[in-house]
This record gives C-alpha cells, structure tokens and sequence, in this order.
C-alpha cells in the first residue's frame, strides 16, 4: 500500500476512512444522522461556538491538562523518558468530558433538550451527566447491569446528577447492548432528542466529531512537549476500547514523520482463551452500530462478547478511524492482559502517587514491557486518559481472587 | 422487473381488490423444526407474503419481542446456512408465495454478499430487507441485480419529501412504511396519519406500499389495510411463540398461536 500525503484529512464525504466508516442505521435515523451532520459543519466554522467551546474547555474542564514527567517510572524501568499526559486531572477525571463539552454545545445549536448516552465504565456517563446539569438538560444514561454492578461509584455519581440511568439487561448486559438500547430509544425519540455517542464509534458524523473534540489532547501534548524538551516525542501510548483518547492523542501527531504511535488494546484474560476485548488483533471487519470496522465476532457474523476487567475497553468493536490506521500500518496496534493491568495499576500508584483508571493502566502497562530496552533519551509520551478511583473495588476484589 | 413472485402476488391481490397480509417470523425460533412446521403452514393460514427474519446478535431496530425471538433462535443453532436451507425446503411445495429475508448487514457481510445472494435466489429467495442499509450505503445493490433479487427499502415518517425519491430510486418489489418513529413491536401510529404518509409516497413511486411496525390486531390490520398495499404483522406474530414456550407440547401450540393469530388477521384483511 503506498503512504497517503497525509493521514488527518479523512474521512471522505460520506465518512469512510478507506472502507471503514460509513452510516448504516436505519431509515429512520438517517434524516437525523444527516441533520446532525450539517448542524457540525456549520458549527465547526462559527468562530463563535468555538470561542465558546474553548472558553468551557478552560474555566470549567480545566483545560490545559499539565504534562508530566514521571520521573520516578521512568527511573524504575530504566529506559525511555515517560510523560504522562495528565486527562485525569479533566473535571469528571477523564478525557470524555472533552467530547462531551463540544457535542453538549451543538445539541443545545440544534435546539435539542434532551440528551441520551451509552455508557461502559460510566465516565462517560459521568461526563454526559455533567454537562446536562451545566445546561439543564434532562439526560438518560444507558448502562449495562454487569457495568452497573463493577462501576457502582460512577453509577451514584451520574444520579446525584440529575440523570437517570437504565440498567440494560440484553445481550451481555455491556456496552455494546448499551448503544444498541441508547439508539433504540434515539429511534423513538427523534424530534427532541441527542444521542452523545461517547466514543469515536457510530454512524459517520460520529467519530469524526468526537476526533475533533478530542484532538485537544494531542494538539496540546505537541504544544507541551516543544515547549519542555524542544521536539517531538517519539513514542506516543493510549489504551484503546472505541478508540476516543487515543484518536485525540495521536491524530495531531499522524502526519510527523519519527513519532512512534502506539496504541493498546485489552486482550482480558489472553486472546487465546477468546475472552478478550481486542478487535484489531482477533476481529474481523464487519457492520455494527452504524460503521464498518474490526469487530468481535463468529463465522456467522454474530457479535461475540468482549472481556476486560476495564469495564472502558469491554466493547467488541474499534472506531473506524482506528481500523484504517491499522491496515495501512500507521499506528501499531498491541494488546494487554487484565493482570499485566492490574500490576501496572499498582507500579503506576506506587511509583507517582497517581491511580490510573484501569483502562489507562493498558497503556502503562505496555509502557512497563517496552521502555525499559529503550535510551534514555527516548521521549515517550502516555496518555492517562482517566483517574482510577473508580476502579478501587474492581482491583480489590481482582487481587484478592489472586491472592496477592 | 416483470414476473417476479411478488410482482405476481401483488397484482394477484390487485385484482382480489384487497390488501395483503405479510407476516414475519425469526427463521429458526424457537427452534428449526418448529419454525419449519409454521413457516409451511403460513400461505395456507392466510400469509400472501412471507419476511423471514435472519438471527442477529444484535438487532438495534427491533423491540423485546423480536430481540428475544432472535436470541432464541441463536440458542438454538440458527445460522444464515439454516435460514436458506428452511425456505429451500418451503419451497419443495409452494412455488408462488414470495419470500423475503429481513435482518442486519453484518451476517450477510460475513457470508460473502456475492455468494449469499446467489446462495439465496438458488434457494427460492425474492427479496430482501437489511434494515441498517440505507440507500446511501450502496454495496449491496449490485450482487441484489446481480442475482435477481429485489431490494426493498425502508421509508420512515423522517423520511421527508425531499428524500424520498433518493430512497425509492432503487427499490424493488415493494416499498416498506415504518409507520412510527420507533422500534418494532412497541407503539401504534394513527391510521389517518399512516394514511396521509402513504398518500405521500404514492406520489414518488408506482411500487406497492407495504405497512408494518406497530400492526397487531386483525382491526388494526383491516384499518390499514383499506389504503395500504399490504399490511405487516411481527412482534405480535413472534409474541405467540414466546406465550406458548413452556407449556404441554410446545413445538404445536406455537404453531397452533401463530397460525391462529394468521388467520384472524387474514380474516380481518378479507371482510
């Protein structure tokens, strides 16, 4: 395959990134996806919604997030220059509330009052919920029972938010039923209602809207990491379930010769065991929630159930983007098990003082296995997409199943 | 196209000057031989038009009743193989009542499309719906010529004047009316509103318009029927097969519920 001029100019008009992407939804949706897709574009090149937008990203997210040195991770493994690029410290604990901000702000343009999300580990249920309290809007989070019952914090949060969560119990109870029931009631509900997908995932405008709500990360990381060492990183890690952090951290970067991309999937308890959630790695291409990419999935092409202990990466599908990435080899594609997480979960708390969420542990983890065969002056950059407090019970009762 | 089955049984209803029922089942729910034994039974009890459905893991646009019918089927072995291998045996002794295959794109996508498609005419398969294919994803629509099959495309209340010549540019068969703005099996529209957006259509194509999502009695069905085409009846439909899982002899009393409820809507249609 010959190397496109550049890798940040897709998806096409129609949302294709090569074949992946698209908008296969029913014909019910499809005035709406196409409404949404129009409400984008124009507020995308109103100087003023992106004023806006930017003056929320500052006083009310925290924007800019610090880029950190760990200093002490890098000195116990030895090797390459670790920062963390810190979208734990985001209001809310996570980089979702970025895409939230900008998709809350366009539903509010198109006149829309209320608000549905799926969620898995819950921040972005978290995220959704916040930002309807911020504007009044009514908010209903779909959530599957097995997500509710591992992510209990995050489930109180959303409440003591003024958002009603419903547990969903079909399929495997997890986030991909969660946005299957989130655009059963989309269907349902078209005059007043916006769907906030959470995740670079969904019918074309989707993952390139929520890209370009994230993007901020890595625009921001380029910024920092000139400003501190005077070049580029070379190495760039972010764990991966749909796909949004690691989007927002590398899309900036995709067109920088020498910069590394790497991002990790959750492969659970081994691909070998089939319980796992790494579509690239052990998926096909296929057609679910409105985008052709990598899924889970049987001969028949029935969807099969991903597994991770990190409820964030549980979903047997990838963003579409992503899939593309991978096929023309611009961003390497890893996996990660759910104990090789759970050890860079504690070396992570140790060594910094910072709990990772689980889904960003996938990261540190592989951080862990390559950094330390690499020079010191190697500048690798981490995205800690989220803070871990939530993922206290779920590590607790891990280790103690282990007995360690 | 001329001389295709449903072509054949809509003017055949045409000239009965009467709508057509058109029912919906999951191939293969709750199991195969049960799901055989009424799919074979449909035309006599009163089906003009059979949609089939295709198993899928995960159909976003269908409500509980027609989520569990799937899942049901999928416990039980239901594969797209055995969906083509069911209307192949239906067609041993019935050569005129269409068949159509409704369901999700990935399963067809796994299949092969080419392949499916040729697999499904050999079988005895005359149309197809792919409820997550709108018109602007259009890969499908040449391996659906290519083996002589009809596309039937879906058209919605979204679906506004401006769009509907998009949509229908490339039907065939028939054109489906998602009467609500919602899943299947869950609200009712008012019949002057279906009637008005039927009106609507007529005025975009000449194609029968079938009317289905929200029909389950043999009144709502007769109400419909006075302006639409046909009529479609499926939650209510796969609801009967659920009723009667756990009782004495369940493989006939589902037959016997659904076939019931067939002839009664059929009846209904008829008066």
């Amino acid at each position: 395959m010959t190397k496109p001029n550049t890798y940040q100019r897709g998806p096409d008009s129609d949302g294709h990134f090569g074949i992946y992407g698209g908008r296969y939804v029913a014909e019910t949706l499809m005035p709406l996806i196409l409404d949404v897709e129009r409400a984008y574009d124009e507020a995308r090149n109103d100087p003023a919604f992106r004023a806006e937008l930017s003056s929320y990203l500052t006083s009310y997210v925290g924007r800019p997030t610090p880029l950190y040195l760990a200093e002490r991770l890098t000195e116990q493994l030895g090797g390459a220059r670790i920062y963390f690029k810190r979208e734990d410290l985001n209001h809310t604990g996570a980089h979702k509330i970025n895409n939230c901000m900008g998709q809350i702000l366009l539903a509010k343009r198109m006149g829309k009052r209320r608000i549905i999300a799926e969620t898995g580990a819950g921040q972005h249920g978290v995220a959704t919920a916040t930002v309807c309290a911020l504007f009044g809007l009514e908010c209903v989070v779909y959530m599957g029972e097995v997500d509710i019952e591992r992510q209990a914090p995050n489930v109180f949060r959303m409440k003591m938010l003024g958002a009603e969560v419903r547990p969903v119990t079909s399929g495997s109870g997890t986030l991909k039923d969660a946005m299957n029931d989130a655009l059963r009631d989309w269907v349902a509900t078209v005059d007043d209602t916006y769907y906030l997908i959470g995740t670079v995932a969904g019918p074309h405008p989707y993952p390139t809207m929520v890209r370009d709500y994230q993007s901020v990360i890595g625009e921001e990381t380029k910024t920092q990491i000139n400003e501190i060492e005077g070049r580029n990183p070379d190495t760039l890690l972010a764990c991966i379930g749909g796909g949004s952090n690691a989007i927002g951290m590398f899309h900036p970067f995709l067109d920088d010769d020498g910069v590394r991309i790497i991002a990790v999937e959750a492969s659970g308890e081994g691909i070998e065991t089939g319980r796992h959630a790494a579509s690239l790695t052990a998926g096909e291409p296929g057609v679910l929630h409105g985008n052709r990419t990598y899924l889970l999935q049987d001969g028949d092409g029935q969807i099969t159930e991903a597994h991770s202990i990190s409820a964030g990466l549980d979903y047997p599908g990838i963003g579409p983007e992503h899939a593309w990435l991978h096929d023309i080899g611009r961003v390497e594609y890893v996996s990660i098990r759910d104990d090789e997480a759970v050890d860079a979960f504690q070396l992570c708390t140790e060594a910094e003082g910072i709990i990772p969420a689980l889904e960003s542990a996938h990261a540190v983890a592989h951080a862990a296995k390559i950094a330390p065969d690499l020079p010191p002056d190697h500048l690798m950059v981490i995205n800690m997409s989220g803070r871990g407090d939530k993922d206290l019970e779920s590590v607790g009762a891990y280790l103690k199943a282990r007995g360690s | 196209m001329s001389g295709t089955r449903i072509s054949a049984r809509f003017d055949r209803l045409k000239s009965e000057n009467r709508s057509g029922l058109v029912t919906f089942i999951t191939a293969g729910d709750p199991d195969r031989g049960t799901s055989q034994s009424i799919l074979d039974a449909l035309p006599e009890a009163g089906a003009d038009l059979i949609e089939l459905g295709m198993p899928f893991s995960d159909p976003m646009a269908d409500g509980p009743a027609i989520q569990a019918s799937s899942l049901r089927a999928l416990k039980n072995g239901a594969n797209m193989k055995q969906t083509l291998e069911m209307v192949a045996s239906f067609r041993k002794n019935d050569g005129q009542t269409p068949v159509i295959l409704m369901g999700y794109y990935n399963p067809i996508h796994a299949y092969g499309p080419e392949k499916f498609m040729a697999d499904a005419k050999r079988a005895g398969v005359d149309g197809l719906i792919v409820v997550d294919l709108p018109p602007e994803e259009t890969e499908l629509r040449q391996p659906v010529e290519a083996a002589g099959l009809d596309f039937i495309y879906l058209t919605a209340p979204t679906t506004g004047d401006d769009r509907l010549p998009h949509v229908v540019e490339h039907a065939g068969g028939f054109v489906y009316y998602v009467s609500i703005t919602g899943i299947t099996g869950t609200k009712s529209a008012k019949a002057g509103a279906v009637e008005t957006a039927v009106e609507r259509i007529r005025r975009h194509t000449g194609l029968p318009i079938a009317v289905g999502f929200g029909i389950r009695t043999p009144a709502q069905a007769a109400e419909i029927g006075k302006f639409a085409d046909a009529v479609v009846v499926g939650s209510a439909l796969v609801s009967r097969i659920e009723e009667n899982l756990n009782g004495d002899g369940p493989a006939a009393a589902c037959r016997d519920a659904v076939l019931g409820l067939v002839r009664d809507l059929a009846g209904g249609l008829k008066s």
